[in-house]
């Protein structure tokens, strides 16, 4: 039974993920005034990167690629996707955001395993954003554990039976969501990946089916920052209403991310450590002043 | 010739590959100006699914706009060399034919198709952006129907290709400078 659940989870990932990368795609050409790829233009990608002939750099970055993608299938058998938890009571956040840094130090591995310098600037940016949005985001979600006084992620679902946490604690609620758009790598914050600056970055010396399996690798991350804010923040769930509810802050975030332009690194951490980091602090000293609605 | 049978798997990710095409251009000639109208609102080439790419790596058209003067031929052979296959390569211009207004000059070559297999030539000078869109659906017909066999071309001939680098260029050291 637990074989079949992590399945479910896993292919509600493969094609709710790519499904809705597609639409986004689509919502951006739209707000450009432009028609638009279809909506199941990210399969034929992915498809196609795997059925290309691409080159090796070596063990190392065969391994980062593998402990990349793995680690993120992983993270994701932990999340629970509304009512469909494939682990049930070992759905602690602590576990998924260790495992998820599995994920990330994979990849990090891998490209520098590269050797090709545009990869190791991109790579070292991914790393600092991470170190700008973590710290906000994880003191708005220790107000959130401390006023639930629980971590599990299903727990912290079924506690917000009167109303959401996201009206109850709107700061934080705002504070993760400008975090989780740093976690999605949206437009301010697309840093790491910078297209014209360091050639799409960490991506820079991926060919072929290396390609493919990254892409996948960023759908399913995707599917988990999303899932965390969906679950923790925005009420109870069942699967559908789940999938609902993150359709909306998936198209929210695009939206946000179409008419923006791009941070420097340095301006990214700024922002995230006086913004969203003092937002945090004032959502956790309402929190332990009982001001919570 | 043997370069046109597929196997049933290439056939299928011919399709693949003709409706995903990512692109990387090589815009040193004054051809890259019309590929911004191509690309944005008006044009609107992603609906196509093409796309710009950043990188060789990832890339699956090789977009030369314009001449090519030795020295950057030299690198355009290289780019070629790095990208995973299969490969196409789109020449735009009259200058990737036969030299365009530049066909007397000492630095430019007059011929691409010499030095790298072109797939598909766009002439003019400059070509519109609906000539641009018009070769794109072409390529995508050759890709569909297994036409599209500059990669291989390239692999079966080299000696030839070599030769005339070599020709033009005096000596082409294809390196990994990341790994040395």
């Amino acid at each position: 039974m637990t074989v079949l659940r992590v399945i479910a989870v896993l292919l509600t990932g493969f094609f709710v993920g790519l499904t809705l990368e597609g639409i986004a795609r689509k919502i951006m050409a739209r707000v450009q005034r432009r028609y638009g790829p279809p909506w199941y233009q990210n399969f034929i990608d992915v498809f196609k990167a795997l059925s290309k002939r691409g080159i090796s750099h070596g063990w190392i970055f065969d391994f980062g690629i593998l402990m990349a993608l793995g680690g993120v299938i992983a993270t994701l058998a932990f999340v629970p996707l509304g009512d469909l938890v494939a682990f049930p009571g070992l759905d602690n956040i602590f576990i998924i955001v260790y495992l998820f840094a599995v994920g990330a130090l994979g990849m990090a591995m891998g490209m520098v395993g590269s050797g090709n310098p545009n990869a190791s600037i991109g790579v070292a940016r991914a790393l600092t954003q991470m170190l700008g949005y973590e710290v906000p985001y994880l003191v708005a979600i220790a107000g959130v554990l401390y006023y639930y006084k629980t971590s599990s992620v299903s727990g912290l679902m079924m506690a917000q039976q009167d109303t959401w946490t996201l009206f109850k604690m709107p700061i934080g609620g705002i504070v993760a969501f400008i975090s989780l758009l740093g976690m999605l790598g949206k437009k301010p914050f697309d840093t790491p990946i910078a297209p014209a600056e360091i050639a799409s970055g960490p991506m820079v010396e991926l060919s072929a089916k290396y390609m493919g399996l990254l892409m996948l690798m960023h759908t399913f991350s995707i599917f988990v920052e999303i899932s965390l804010f969906v679950d923790i923040f925005l009420g109870i769930s069942n699967y559908l209403t789940f999938l609902l509810k993150f359709t909306v802050v998936w198209i929210i975030a695009t939206l946000i991310s179409a008419v923006l332009p791009r941070f420097r690194i340095e301006q990214v951490v700024k922002f995230y450590w006086k913004v969203p980091l003092s937002l945090a602090f004032v959502q956790v000293l309402f929190v332990l002043l009982g001001w919570v609605f | 010739m043997s370069t046109n049978e597929r196997s049933i798997w290439e056939k299928i990710a011919d399709q693949l590959r003709s409706k995903s095409l990512w692109m990387l251009h090589y815009c040193t000639g004054c051809g890259a100006i019309e590929l911004p109208p191509s690309m944005t609102s008006r044009f609107d080439m992603e609906r196509f699914g093409m796309g710009p790419m950043a990188t060789p790596r990832q890339a699956d058209i090789l977009f030369i706009t314009g001449y090519l003067s030795a020295k950057t031929l030299r690198r355009v052979i290289y780019t070629y060399e790095q990208m995973p296959e299969p490969k196409y390569v789109i020449g735009f211009g009259s200058c990737t034919l036969n030299g365009g207004i530049y066909y007397d000059s000492y630095a430019t070559i007059n011929r691409l198709d010499y030095y790298i297999p072109v797939d598909l030539y766009i002439a003019g000078c400059m070509p519109r952006p609906e000539a641009l869109l018009e070769a794109f659906n072409e390529l995508m017909r050759m890709i569909r129907k297994g036409e599209a066999n500059g990669w291989k071309r390239y692999k079966e001939n080299y000696e030839w290709y070599k030769q005339n680098q070599l020709r033009s260029l005096g000596e082409v050291f294809i390196h990994d400078e990341f790994h040395e």
